[in-house]
């Protein structure tokens, strides 16, 4: 491998400890304190501090981040202050549960987002392309958790197809599984939808006006040929990349799309162990995700190394 | 060999068919407002884990609908002198990991929660100075000083008793697979998901319970919640938003059920907390009451609240044989309001800034506020913070008016000793009156009820005149579930307790 990749690769221990210092200095900065949050309703003075000396926060702040980072250095990322559950072990639980969710997002987002985008730049200008153009605005504007409720309203209240809210795994009984998780993520992939056929859309009109498009024709092709096989396979070299950069928004969608549909997976856990400033979970979440992000950021690199060999020799 | 073989052909011969009969094989399913936090009696915090620990674990003693204290574990109790309580013990009682529930395991368990670090039980029964083991099942409970509230402390979770056997091997552990004397046995946990209890057979009064397996799910959004009702993802939900009652009244296939809460909603007035305790609103009694002439509580709970909860002026539940009848809240009275005001001398419109949290009920409640009391030359300005925010900022004293609830207590005690004597510890007005602070410790130390009752009814009158708190209206617990479910008795503490329940197939 070359120079470039070993440069990135000593960057990564350094990148994962600043952010690690990141967590835990943007959290102190949050107003309220967690021995009083974890008092709860008899925040009884030698309670509080109890649990700030059982939990380290009467040391000095650099004491208290040593002791986590030394901690998490020997594969220890604490438990969680309010229920006392190791939060490696709910990182484990809930990881696969918004993994699963995500990826159902996706799938439907690309099912409806890249055809949909297809057909309108094809008959461009007719009724059919009008039509697919306001759908993924409204797409686009709808906020997730106003559409999650209307869905649960309609498909779980009124039609009684679906269970409202609530998760089964994939392992324990699959169907179930798709039945608690298909509406959410319809809801979180809709948006990705709009986001998908605006991109197709414009990415087909450019490749449809291309020559090579025009030779295809010239050579009798079906039309439904030329489409598929020429235009689309060259449009959709930049609307992969655009639906990898999209599966971020997946994540943080997946917050509010959790919250809405009562699923137990890291959006939920993030957005509880905040409010209930649980710091060791959110320090725990946020950490993992980032190490994730960089270390996928290594693999795009690696992968740059490999196709393009101008990077190899500098 | 043989006489063993048919002692067992006897035993199973004997038990078999009456368990196959008897054993239950419905799940109750129970949507929750929120996600419980330790499942541990002396280490938990929060209104929704009371919930849970309904089924999981019992107490000494209980309160019925009508807040009359009720034996549990305990069978009977005396007070031998002021200081001394004697609790007998019922006999042959298990723990779900079948060790018996006796006198070695009360005073553990007691001893647990005033020792255990990080207690929150500490509090509620620091009165005790010693427990000591009068024989298997009689206890002796030593007070350092006669406190009266303590038997209702024991009817929550000050009184569950733990397994000392399960306790002692788990250590800070015990909450991840807790052990009682419950009706069921904790089996499985899923943080934000659900917790799944399962029936105990030895149970001492197995017979009341119909349910093989119930499940709490904990469901953060109140439409989401009634959603799952209405759907029959769930059998029954221990609150409803107010402005949902009716959707679920309407309903054939639901059923609503409305109790008096023990708590109550009000606005907390900084009078004596550092710095800010210096505004008008603040240093004037006479500023505070234009303030609370200009509101409307019955406008208010009308808009709010669908008109289901109730006004008051004082803590103690209407319930509560300890309720003042002497304090009632005062009708809108806009010109004495601005009387008011001028004789306190202050120039209007008076900024007043009150905090109240990111809810957006806590939002309207602070705008009808700010409407209402314009009229009368405040200047109201709402400022919203998220909970764990708003707790820092009341615990420092920097407000000046702070919109908070209080979920209740049976014992008028516990919703007036930690709010209002000086230097307690949910004291956020700083409020420090000689006299209430005596009328609130001899209450603790008198038992006679009249007594009791007068000294509260002299806390109430001098707390309505000097303003540290402006009760505004007592909640209420609304409970829905599907009408298949019956055997619910509402008690005001809000809590569904499963003995007796049923659901037709």
């Amino acid at each position: 491998m070359g120079s470039h990749f070993n440069r990135r690769l000593a960057q990564v221990v350094p990148t994962i400890l600043l952010v690690s210092i990141l967590v835990f200095g943007l959290q102190q900065l949050m107003p309220g304190d967690p021995a009083l949050v974890l008092a709860g309703e008899t925040p009884d003075p030698q309670v509080i501090a109890q649990i700030r000396t059982e939990l380290w926060l009467d040391r000095p702040l650099p004491i208290q981040y040593l002791h986590w980072i030394g901690n998490v250095l020997q594969g220890n990322l604490g438990f969680s202050w309010r229920i006392r559950e190791p939060v490696a072990q709910l990182i484990l639980t809930k990881l696969p549960v918004t993994a699963q969710l995500a990826v159902m997002a996706f799938v439907i987002a690309v099912m409806i987002g890249v055809p949909a985008g297809v057909l309108s730049a094809v008959k461009r200008n007719t009724v059919f392309d009008y039509a697919a153009s306001a759908i993924g605005l409204a797409g686009l504007s709808t906020p997730n958790f106003w559409l999650g409720i209307m869905l649960i309203l309609l498909v779980s209240v009124q039609l009684g197809w679906l269970p409202p809210s609530g998760y089964v795994p994939l392992t324990e009984d699959w169907r179930q599984s798709l039945a608690t998780t298909i509406m959410p993520a319809f809801v979180l992939g809709n948006a990705i939808a709009a986001v998908l056929m605006r991109h197709t859309r414009s990415a087909m009109l450019t490749a449809m006006g291309q020559d090579y498009v025009r030779t295809a024709r010239a050579k009798g092709l079906r039309e439904r040929i030329v489409v598929i096989h020429h235009a689309l396979r060259n449009a959709l070299v930049p609307v992969v990349t655009l639906g990898a950069l999209e599966l971020g928004t997946l994540l943080s969608g997946a917050v509010l799309t959790e919250q809405v549909f009562s699923i137990p997976g890291f959006g939920k856990m993030i957005v509880d162990a905040v409010f209930n400033r649980d710091y060791p979970v959110v320090q725990g979440v946020v950490l993992v995700t980032a190490t994730v992000y960089i270390l996928l950021n290594l693999l795009a690199d690696a992968l740059y190394v490999l196709i393009n060999p101008r990077m190899r020799a500098t | 060999m043989r006489r063993l073989l048919l002692a067992a052909a006897a035993a199973v011969s004997f038990t078999a068919p009456a368990f196959a009969q008897d054993a239950p094989t419905q799940t109750l399913r129970i949507a929750l407002r929120q996600d419980p936090d330790l499942l541990d009696p002396t280490l938990a915090r929060t209104y929704v884990g009371r919930i849970v620990f309904m089924g999981l674990c019992d107490k000494l003693f209980d309160i019925n609908e009508k807040l009359e204290i009720l034996p549990q574990l305990a069978a009977g109790y005396e007070w031998t002198d002021s200081k001394t309580l004697v609790l007998k013990l019922r006999p042959n009682v298990q723990f779900q990991d079948g060790a018996p529930m006796d006198a070695a395991a009360v005073k553990y368990s007691l001893e647990r929660h005033l020792t255990m670090q990080g207690s929150s039980r500490r509090g509620e029964i620091s009165a005790i100075e010693h427990v000591d083991v009068v024989d298997p099942t009689t206890v002796r409970v030593a007070l350092k000083t006669p406190y009266s509230p303590l038997l209702a402390a024991l009817t929550d979770r000050a009184g569950m008793i733990v397994s000392p056997k399960a306790a002692e091997a788990a250590g800070k552990d015990f909450a991840l697979h807790p052990v009682c004397a419950g009706p069921f046995k904790f089996t499985e946990r899923v943080a934000q998901d659900r917790i799944v209890l399962d029936r105990f057979p030895g149970y001492w009064n197995a017979g009341a319970i119909h349910f093989a397996r119930v499940i709490y799910q904990p469901i953060v959004d109140s439409s989401v919640r009634l959603a799952n009702l209405e759907a029959g993802s769930v059998d029954m939900v221990e609150y409803i938003l107010p402005t949902d009652a009716n959707a679920v009244k309407s309903n054939p296939k639901l059923r609503l059920v409305l109790s008096n809460n023990l708590g109550y909603d009000s606005i907390n007035i900084n009078v004596g907390h550092g710095a800010r305790a210096t505004m008008p609103f603040g240093r004037d009694a006479r500023v505070r009451k234009a303030f609370e002439l200009s509101i409307d509580r019955t406008a208010l709970i009308q808009v709010l609240y669908n008109g289901l909860y109730e006004p008051t002026a004082q803590a103690v539940s209407q319930d509560s044989p300890f309720y003042a009848e002497n304090v009632q809240p005062p009708a809108r009275d806009v010109a004495k309001a601005k009387a008011l005001l001028a004789e306190a001398g202050v120039k209007t419109p008076l900024a007043v800034t009150l905090i109240v949290e990111n809810s957006p009920i806590a939002k309207q409640l602070g705008e009808v506020l700010q409407s209402m009391s314009a009229e009368a030359g405040f200047d109201t300005k709402i400022q919203q913070m998220e909970f764990a925010s708003s707790l820092d900022v009341a615990e420092r004293g920097d407000f000046e008016a702070y919109n908070v609830g209080w979920s209740g207590r049976p014992d008028p005690d516990g919703n007036l000793w930690n709010f209002l004597h000086t230097g307690a510890p949910l004291n956020y007005p700083g409020y420090s009156n000689p006299d209430v602070d005596k009328w609130l410790d001899e209450a603790r130390q008198v038992t006679d009820i009249g007594q009791r009752r007068d000294l509260y009814a002299k806390v109430a009158a001098q707390t309505e005149t000097d303003l540290p708190i402006m009760y505004l209206d007592v909640p209420k617990n609304i409970v829905g579930m599907s009408a298949k479910v019956s055997g619910f008795v509402p008690v005001p503490d809000g809590m569904i307790r499963l003995t007796g329940l049923t659901m037709a197939p």
